[in-house]
């Protein structure tokens, strides 16, 4: 129990453990815990910014899905207008070529008709004119009677 | 334990003498035979046993603790660098808790502190007869193998920290700013040789308590170690056995005293009035 030289040899001791602790131990382990406790805090925000930028992605995908959408049911219904547009002018043109068709036809029974009509009274004219011939069986004045036959013809 | 011939009250003198050498006024040079030679041999004589293992007890601390700083990563830690990391936050918590100001040297100081002794405390817990014995095979009569029941092993480090606060109060405060802190408190300029003369005795009593608590919680818990061993061997277990599992708080607890006196001794240092 007496003070002896111990006290200083001591002192030297604990001096000489604490500037190696300060110079080789203290330092290089608390950096190594900033620069972890730096890494994780990175870490962190970048699965934040990850998950930030994955639902800003899934909002976008649902976005571009609903336009599409949209595009094509806008398609099929311009398509369905321009079909039933191409029907109707389609029915249309039939329409208005049967009419042509028609009147062409018509036309030409017309043109028919009266040419018939035409050799009829003709030929009508001259049986008339035969027929009065035999019936008078004298010689009729072909000139002076020319004027009652086309007379009688224009009748029939 | 001792031998037949031995008295109780010799063993436990035995146990309590340090391994002293020094200079003899009788036999000269060397190794004292008994307490009383030791005391003979004044101030200049060294307890080989205190520096023995204080300095082993030091060097595998700094040891341990530069062999993990070395490899220390700041990716996934293994066991060790974990421990280590385990001790130096807590250290850290509580220098950052306590000491607000800006000093490189206080955490270091402060883990140097708590993981020494500690680790000198732990010696205690190491049955008290098995280092003397070998010690004695060897021929080395004495061999107290706790540093931290050595009142020159806690006054050395309680006087470095006295130091430390002197050369921290005058430096923050100058010479002027630290003995008119001394004088003119608490009671005002005019009662000046009374506010010196309490300031002083407080000032002196930071290192005698840091140095008495330690040397004597340390020493008392040792001589209860050493009564028990005087027991038949069969009942040591029964004292032994809760005061060791006991001591092992009373161990970390002193440790970690000290090194928050210090800081907080520190921090009043560094504080300005």
């Amino acid at each position: 129990m007496n003070i002896n030289l111990t006290i200083i040899g001591q002192a030297i001791a604990f001096f000489i453990f604490v500037v190696f602790c300060m110079k080789y131990v203290w330092p290089p382990l608390t950096s190594a815990l900033a620069e972890r406790k730096k890494k994780i805090a990175d870490g962190l925000d970048a699965a934040e910014r990850a998950e930030r930028d994955l639902k800003l992605a899934q909002e976008k995908a649902t976005d571009n899905l609903r336009e599409s959408k949209e595009q094509a049911a806008a398609i099929i219904e311009q398509a369905n207008k321009r079909a039933n547009q191409i029907v109707d002018e389609a029915k249309e043109q039939a329409r208005e070529e049967a009419n042509r068709v028609k009147a062409a036809a018509e036309a030409e029974i017309e043109q028919e008709i009266n040419q018939a009509k035409e050799a009829l009274r003709a030929q009508v004219a001259a049986l008339a004119l035969a027929g009065a011939e035999k019936i008078l069986e004298a010689s009729v004045d072909e000139k002076a009677h020319a004027q009652l036959v086309e007379k009688l013809a224009a009748e029939l | 334990m001792a031998s037949g011939t031995v008295t109780s009250s010799e063993y436990i003198a035995h146990h309590l003498t340090n391994l002293t050498f020094g200079n003899h006024p009788v036999n000269g040079l060397g190794f004292a035979h008994s307490a009383q030679e030791a005391a003979e041999m004044g101030f200049w004589a060294i307890n080989v046993d205190t520096m023995f293992w204080s300095i082993a007890l030091g060097l595998a601390f700094v040891w341990f603790f530069r062999k993990v700083a070395k490899s220390a990563t700041s990716d996934v830690p293994g066991g060790a660098q974990n421990f280590v990391e385990t001790i130096i936050e807590f250290i850290d918590d509580n220098v950052k808790s306590i000491f607000h100001y800006k000093n490189a040297l206080i955490a270091p100081l402060a883990l140097t502190i708590f993981v020494w002794i500690f680790l000198m405390n732990t010696m205690d817990l190491v049955p008290v007869d098995w280092i003397p014995f070998l010690a004695a095979e060897m021929g080395i009569h004495f061999m107290k193998v706790v540093p931290t029941t050595d009142v020159n092993a806690t006054a050395g480090m309680a006087l470095s920290v006295f130091a430390l606060i002197l050369y921290y109060s005058i430096k923050q405060k100058g010479l002027g700013g630290f003995l008119a802190e001394l004088s003119f408190q608490p009671l005002g300029k005019w009662l000046l040789p009374f506010n010196l003369f309490l300031e002083v005795v407080g000032l002196l009593a930071k290192p005698v308590s840091l140095a008495l608590r330690l040397f004597g919680n340390m020493y008392a818990g040792e001589m209860i170690f050493i009564l028990i061993a005087l027991l038949p061997f069969w009942a040591q277990w029964i004292l032994s056995v809760p005061w060791a599992i006991f001591h092992i708080l009373v161990i970390t607890l002193q440790a970690f005293i000290f090194m928050v006196l210090t800081i907080v001794y520190l921090a009043m240092a560094h504080e300005d009035h």
